[in-house]
């Protein structure tokens, strides 16, 4: 196909051709960093919080009245046992905080007990004996805390853990070329030996700001005496809604003087992690809308304009026709046109992409844009163009010679 | 004159059905997303106490020195037991408060009756005044009862309505875990939002606090913070009750009323002075910094609009920009299609001026369709809404008659301006060429 004469001919239509190629530009640019920022939610969503998420459920539990420390320890003593009795538990403990919780304690775990010179944040996680199987997490070095090991902290009291057991990203990050087990780190004044390391475990956090220590994480051997505790119950398989149903009746059968809360105090896995990242699945979905209803303008605007070029040159279509030229070549003539516009366009889109991507930056704490998805932006929009454009060109190359002959 | 083009404008739009359609659904859909963010946005930007927001403020005094800023954090967003106290005591604003925000379980008479989890905040005397507290019963405690450590309280309207169905009832007792309190007031609905007093604690956006108590008797029954304890650059503490409340650790929200800048000028050198005395007195060993930020100041310290919501109607408003180009060049080919028809009536007299106003009239009648089209795309876009954002900043832009006015507005001007390009091409239209062409 000749080149020159299209360009000829688009140069009496230089208004027409910006607008369509600053419309491609533009949608170019949007629809990428749109889509840079769907997958980057995406990506946050589909992390793995390292726990057997599919057969747990957390409760939230407050005990009414004040009780005492005292009093906390052997209510909490009881409620744990409680628990154990319901048909279709499997195991439970009691913790100040769990993955995805949005909600829990941040230490400085450092190598010496100056509190300021600590190598990484980390997120505190209580746990006694029963947390490692209740949590299905998988010790990929040393053992598990003891019964007689687990202390009892009260509401102001403060932590110093004899013995802890760390993630395998914090170990790394503490001891990156030794194994941690037996090792003391500190999170308070005085030293605490790694006893144990697990495969993943992460944060209650989900933020954008914590991501960089989201797989830090501690197990501390401590029952919290404070009055909000939360218990992690691992249930039998198939038993999750059975247990879900029951297990409010049950506590507050044992005792009353408590509060767990009818609407979301007991909530399955499934629950804690649809609310954890509600921000980012929403984000998903209105840039995902956004991008396919601008594909679907720009698609429309492409078909208009050339419509209604094809309409004006209908003579000059028949004149062609009538000198010798096939369907075929008026096809690709209006084709190739198309082709010549949105080329501009995206060449002028790939560098407003990456200047709008280099602006969220700065304003947003974005990543870079990968060049694979400026490309894949390029070439949905080429198609996008030949699509759009096939309809009005078919219509072109269907106008008979005979239509030269007709004077409007 | 008008109504005539009008008319043809009718006319003209009609005869390509598919086009008009396409124009007025581009610019409908454009106006919707940008409205819809726009109304989130304007809900969670929005100014809490416009009248006053100029005359509170928050002052901040850091606590651990340098050497805990070695990574690029900020000095705390709320003060220490200690110097919120010294504060306090001082008195050196018309009005000032300490906060801070606390939960109790309600234990109703009625024993048949579970207990129930209740939020609220410990606050002193001048809270409600400075802040415009309303009130439908009572009203607040005073300075004699902050002193007192006096066991009262302020509920809200809705706590009021589930335990009292709604009657008067201050003078009234109210269990709160394990003391009894008098009741004092009952506030109106009340919950600005955001919700600048404890935005460095929550988004600003939940739900109202259920009760309000004298702050000296919530630290004489150890009641623990629920919100947050910045203890990053202490070195440690006594355990226990008091042993935290003498820490270095920061959880103390406060806030001072200045009338006018010689007051803010003198409160400067209030903090400055202070901390030059805690120098002396050896607590700090480090050029403390010290900040007064007011009311949307420190708003915008604490990030108070999710970065998300300005996002959104950043890439909506770009979205709305794709379809204005659009239409400016739908409206350039339906333009110039009647270029014909327009040299006729040049060449009968018409002047350029009145081209202009036929062909702004008929891109005029677009903008007012796409701003219905907007409406309901609107409508709709608030329905859906909860989908994307926060429920707790979801619920909070609703579709209001300015809201409507503006999604109108917006479509038609920005059409209107849309058109002018092509209606400046279509009223050079050469007559004499068109007539010889046919």
């Amino acid at each position: 196909m000749q080149i020159g004469p299209v360009l000829a001919a688009l140069r009496h239509h230089k208004a027409g051709t910006l607008l369509i190629a600053a419309q491609i530009a533009l949608t170019l640019a949007i629809v990428c960093n749109a889509l840079f920022i769907v997958q980057a939610r995406l990506a946050r969503l589909s992390q793995p919080s390292g726990i057997d998420e599919a057969s747990l459920l957390v409760i939230g539990n407050e005990w009414a009245g004040k009780p005492n420390a005292d009093q906390m320890a052997s209510l909490t003593a009881a409620d744990l046992d409680t628990l154990r009795r319901v048909p279709g538990v499997a195991n439970v403990y009691a913790t100040n905080a769990y993955p995805l919780g949005n909600g829990g304690n941040v230490m400085g775990v450092g190598h010496s007990p100056e509190k300021l010179k600590y190598v990484t944040s980390a997120a505190t996680y209580y746990s006694d004996e029963n947390t490692l199987s209740t949590l299905g997490l998988k010790l990929v070095e040393g053992r598990n805390f003891r019964a007689d090991e687990i202390g009892l902290l009260d509401g102001k009291g403060y932590m110093r853990p004899a013995v802890i057991i760390i993630t395998r990203a914090l170990a790394m990050q503490m001891f990156p070329h030794e194994s941690a087990i037996g090792k003391p780190v500190y999170i308070s004044a005085s030293p605490s030996m790694v006893i144990g390391v697990v495969d993943r475990l992460r944060t209650p956090w989900v933020d954008n700001s914590m991501a960089k220590w989201a797989d830090c994480s501690t197990l501390v051997p401590y029952r919290q005496l404070t009055p909000i505790t939360h218990y992690v119950v691992r249930v039998q398989p198939g038993q999750l809604d059975e247990v879900r149903q029951h297990v409010r009746a049950a506590l507050y059968a044992a005792n009353r003087m408590r509060v767990i809360s009818p609407k979301d105090g007991v909530r399955s896995f499934a629950q804690v992690r649809e609310e954890a990242y509600r921000d980012d699945r929403g984000m998903a979905i209105l840039m995902s809308g956004i991008s396919v209803v601008l594909l679907l303008v720009t698609g429309a605007g492409i078909v208009g304009l050339s419509s209604f070029w094809v309409g004006q040159r209908r003579k000059q279509i028949g004149v062609r026709r009538a000198l010798g030229a096939t369907q075929h070549d008026i096809l690709s003539y209006f084709l190739t046109e198309n082709l010549l516009i949105a080329v501009a366009g995206v060449v002028m889109g790939g560098v407003l992409a990456i200047g709008l991507n280099l602006w969220l930056m700065k304003q947003f704490e974005m990543d870079r844009l990968g060049a694979g998805y400026v490309l894949a932006g390029v070439a949905a929009l080429l198609l996008l163009g030949q699509a759009a454009v096939l309809a009005p060109a078919l219509r072109a190359s269907r106008v008979s010679p005979v239509e030269a002959t007709r004077s409007v | 004159m008008l109504a005539y083009y009008l008319r043809l404008g009718l006319r003209s739009l009609r005869r390509n059905p598919v086009l008009t359609v396409l124009m007025v659904l581009a610019i409908g859909v454009g106006v919707a997303a940008s409205m819809t963010t726009f109304a989130v946005f304007r809900a969670v930007s929005a100014n809490p106490l416009p009248d006053k927001s100029s005359r509170l403020f928050v002052p901040q005094i850091d606590p651990w020195g340098p050497q805990a800023r070695i990574d690029g954090s900020d000095i705390p967003d709320a003060l220490t037991y200690t110097d919120a106290m010294a504060l306090m005591r001082d008195r050196k604003g018309a009005r000032q408060t300490a906060i801070y925000p606390i939960n109790h379980t309600l234990i109703p008479d009625d024993v048949s009756r579970e207990p129930f989890h209740v939020d609220g905040y410990a606050a002193y005397a001048d809270f409600f005044p400075m802040f415009e507290a309303p009130f439908v019963y009572g009203s607040g405690w005073d300075h004699a009862q902050d002193d007192a450590h006096a066991a009262v309280v302020v509920i809200s309207s809705q706590l009021n309505q589930q335990v009292f169905g709604g009657a008067n009832s201050v003078g009234r007792s109210l269990r709160l875990d394990d003391h009894d309190y008098r009741i004092v007031g009952v506030m109106a609905d009340w919950n600005p939002r955001p919700r600048f007093y404890d935005v460095n604690n929550d988004d600003g956006f939940s739900d109202p606090p259920d009760f309000i108590l004298p702050f000296t008797h919530a630290v004489d029954t150890h009641t623990d913070t629920s919100g947050n304890d910045l203890c990053r650059g202490t070195t440690g503490r006594d355990p226990g009750w008091d042993g935290w409340l003498r820490s270095g650790c920061a959880w103390v929200s406060f806030w001072v009323e200045l009338p006018d800048s010689t007051a803010v000028q003198a409160y400067r050198g209030y903090l400055q002075g202070y901390v030059a005395e805690q120098n002396r007195a050896g607590r700090f060993h480090w050029p403390a910094k010290t900040a007064l930020f007011d009311l949307t100041q420190w708003l915008q310290q604490e990030k108070v609009v999710p970065p998300a919501t300005r996002m959104s109607l950043l890439l909506s408003l770009g979205f709305f920009l794709v379809c204005l180009v659009n239409t400016v060049g739908l409206l350039l080919a339906k333009f110039m299609r009647r270029a014909g028809e327009i040299g006729v009536r040049r060449a009968l007299g018409a002047s350029r001026r009145e081209i202009w106003l036929q062909f702004l009239a008929e891109a005029a009648m677009v903008g007012v369709a796409g701003g219905v089209a907007g409406l309901l795309f609107t409508g709709i876009g608030m329905l859906s809404i909860g989908l994307v954002f926060d429920p707790d900043i979801a619920r909070l832009a609703h579709m209001s008659v300015s809201l409507m006015g503006l999604t109108l507005l917006c479509a038609l001007v920005a059409t209107v301006a849309a058109a002018f390009y092509p209606t400046w091409r279509a009223a050079h239209v050469q007559p004499a060429w068109q007539l010889k062409s046919n």
